[in-house]
């Protein structure tokens, strides 16, 4: 660990009692390990996307973060605090933004929550009002500023929460599926927004998703949790590359051409219409491959397909069951 | 004291909403005063029976109802909402509490201060006013700093039972019945002598649940009359340090509470 990480999870677990009645009288106990004995470290100004399957451990770690959840074992720190110890003080430094739950206040208009987060944060009037003025423009809040919260969108309240979340200049931001439920025009302005965010601030992310194009657009590297472990980290190509499941560019030509078998950072999958359309499986960027492909010949349209995430993930789990398996006999 | 303006800023956001419907509001501030206005007839309904309860006058059980009733109300007023947590705990909206950097307390209180019970509040202080002026008091510079503390620790030994019975309730989900008996029971209970219950019960109000010196024990000191279940007659002039008691121990209660909660995640 060094001083440079802004997240630090040391053997990190969390147990749950579940008690469930059995036949009449007796009942039974249960424990689930939602996090079980979890270790890894987020640099700062680092970018790191969190996945795994509904109830893979994703949120119980992010509560681990924020200090609202007890660590049953191991060690945390965010921002060198004590998560639990230390919520308050660690309450200033990081911005939190949860999908299904709404930090603004219902019946008050927008822009009268993010007065009262000032106050709260303790911001000096100019520069909230410049902080402020920045995220009006880029999530293009202006419209609804004067809107009762309980009236917006989904994807108007997500832009909300966001700017509540930044205004106080945190050092780290977490974000707990903050594209949910989202359209895909909203979608695209949160991302646009936050990767502005990091690259003029800094600001240190970790997010948790269903979303691939959320990681491809914003992470340096992934986590993969499954049944409250780690199954994988590294880079999103390096993921889908280990799980067997490829990012499929297909480019269509306006005059067929040989097959492009020698494209950097792809692998030439199928040609189809006499080299009209073909298929690469990406292994580098696909930006550098669009370029190298239309340096080469003209495209006329193209597509990228994603794995999907749950696909990705169950592979995952499957070989490192199957490794497991294998160590044992 | 920076935080006294943000939650000054977070009362004025709770209060928005109550205002907006203005008429209602004013039906409701009626009718918290009327509410007080029935329990003070049962008072009256008593005294029309007998001449007197535990060795005090018609006007005597006024000053004990009176007390009593200023610091319920002004506790239930500013931190009367323990139903509240419960509300905050099942929708899973206190994660957000806690993730601000204010202590929980302050901002469930800033948050739902209800101030239609402000018709209870000043009601009771009316009510306290005239009855100290009517009583014709033997007035000693005790008395009278008595006189000004005893609502003041009146309020603090019920804020404290509200603050412990809202601790209670992070244990308990389910928990109203109970601390509406704590809370509600007690004021019930306060607003009469404590003299009349039999020894035992007189020192569970008085020592484990101290709804005696929310009302009861300060008239004493007031009156310069003793406790006829035996009690010390220095301890009606303790009330002021039993609040500052009752207030560290709900404190405990409250903050054991939180941690309940963080550590089982809800």
């Amino acid at each position: 660990m060094s001083e440079r990480d802004v997240v630090v999870m040391e053997d990190l677990s969390r147990h749950f009692v579940v008690r469930r009645s059995v036949g009449r009288l007796r009942r039974e106990k249960r424990l689930v390990r939602a996090v079980d004995r979890i270790s890894f470290t987020v640099g700062k100004g680092e970018c790191v996307g969190y996945i795994g399957a509904n109830g893979a451990g994703k949120s119980t770690t992010i509560k681990m973060l924020t200090g609202i959840l007890v660590p049953t074992s191991g060690r945390v720190r965010v921002c060198g605090l004590e998560p639990v110890r230390q919520r308050r003080e660690l309450a200033r430094r990081i911005g939190v933004v949860f999908g299904q739950r709404s930090q603004l206040w219902w019946d008050l208009p927008l822009a009268e929550s993010f007065r009262l987060l000032a106050a709260i944060h303790r911001l000096p009037a100019d520069r909230a009002a410049a902080r402020l003025q920045r995220c009006v423009e880029l999530l293009d809040l202006g419209p609804f500023l004067d809107t009762p919260v309980r009236q917006l969108s989904l994807g108007q309240r997500m832009r909300g929460e966001v700017t509540a979340a930044l205004l106080h200049s945190p050092e780290l931001l977490l974000l707990d599926e903050p594209t949910v439920g989202l359209d895909i025009v909203s979608k695209e302005a949160l991302r646009s927004f936050l990767a502005a965010e990091r690259a003029e601030a800094g600001t240190t992310i970790l997010l948790t998703t269903h979303d691939l194009p959320d990681i491809e657009r914003l992470s340096d590297r992934v986590v993969v949790v499954d049944d409250g472990r780690v199954v994988h980290t590294g880079t999103l190509s390096g993921l889908a590359a280990e799980a067997g499941v490829d990012r499929v560019l297909t480019v269509e030509l306006t005059a067929p051409g040989g097959p492009l078998g020698d494209v950097p950072g792809t692998r030439l999958l199928s040609v189809e219409a006499g080299g009209l359309r073909q298929h690469l499986a990406l292994t580098g960027s696909a930006a550098a491959a669009v370029a190298a492909v239309s340096a080469r010949t003209e495209l006329r349209d193209l597509t990228i397909a994603e794995p999907d995430i749950e696909d990705v993930v169950t592979r995952l789990y499957r070989a490192a069951a199957a490794a497991r398996s294998s160590t044992v006999e | 004291m920076a935080d006294t303006r943000v939650y000054a800023a977070l009362l004025r956001a709770g209060m928005a909403g109550q205002a907006t419907y203005r008429a209602s509001f004013a039906v409701e501030l009626f009718g918290t005063a009327m509410g007080m206005g029935l329990d003070f007839v049962e008072i009256f309904a008593v005294f029309h029976q007998v001449p007197s309860i535990a060795g005090l006058s018609f006007v005597e059980v006024v000053l004990v109802f009176a007390i009593a009733s200023t610091g319920f109300s002004t506790a239930d007023l500013l931190v009367g909402q323990s139903d509240v947590v419960i509300r905050h705990v099942r929708d899973g909206t206190f994660d957000v509490v806690l993730l601000r950097p204010l202590s929980v307390l302050g901002q469930l209180a800033a948050a739902d201060v209800q101030l239609r019970r402000l018709g209870r509040v000043s009601v009771s202080l009316l009510l306290l006013v005239v009855v100290l002026v009517r009583l014709d008091l033997d007035w000693t510079p005790a008395r009278a700093a008595m006189a000004v503390l005893a609502p003041i620790a009146a309020t603090v030994v019920f804020g404290a039972l509200f603050v412990a019975a809202g601790g209670i309730a992070f244990w308990v989900v389910d928990a109203t019945e109970v601390t509406s008996a704590l809370t509600y029971g007690s004021a019930y209970l306060a607003q009469w002598p404590t003299g009349v219950l039999t020894p035992v019960l007189a020192r569970l109000f008085t020592f484990v649940i101290p709804a005696a010196f929310t009302g009861y024990l300060p008239a004493l000191a007031l009156l310069g009359k003793p406790d006829p279940t035996g009690l010390p007659d220095w301890l009606p002039w303790a009330s002021p340090l039993a609040a500052v008691a009752a207030a560290v121990a709900a404190g405990l209660v409250w903050r054991s509470g939180v941690r309940h909660y963080v550590g089982a995640g809800g």
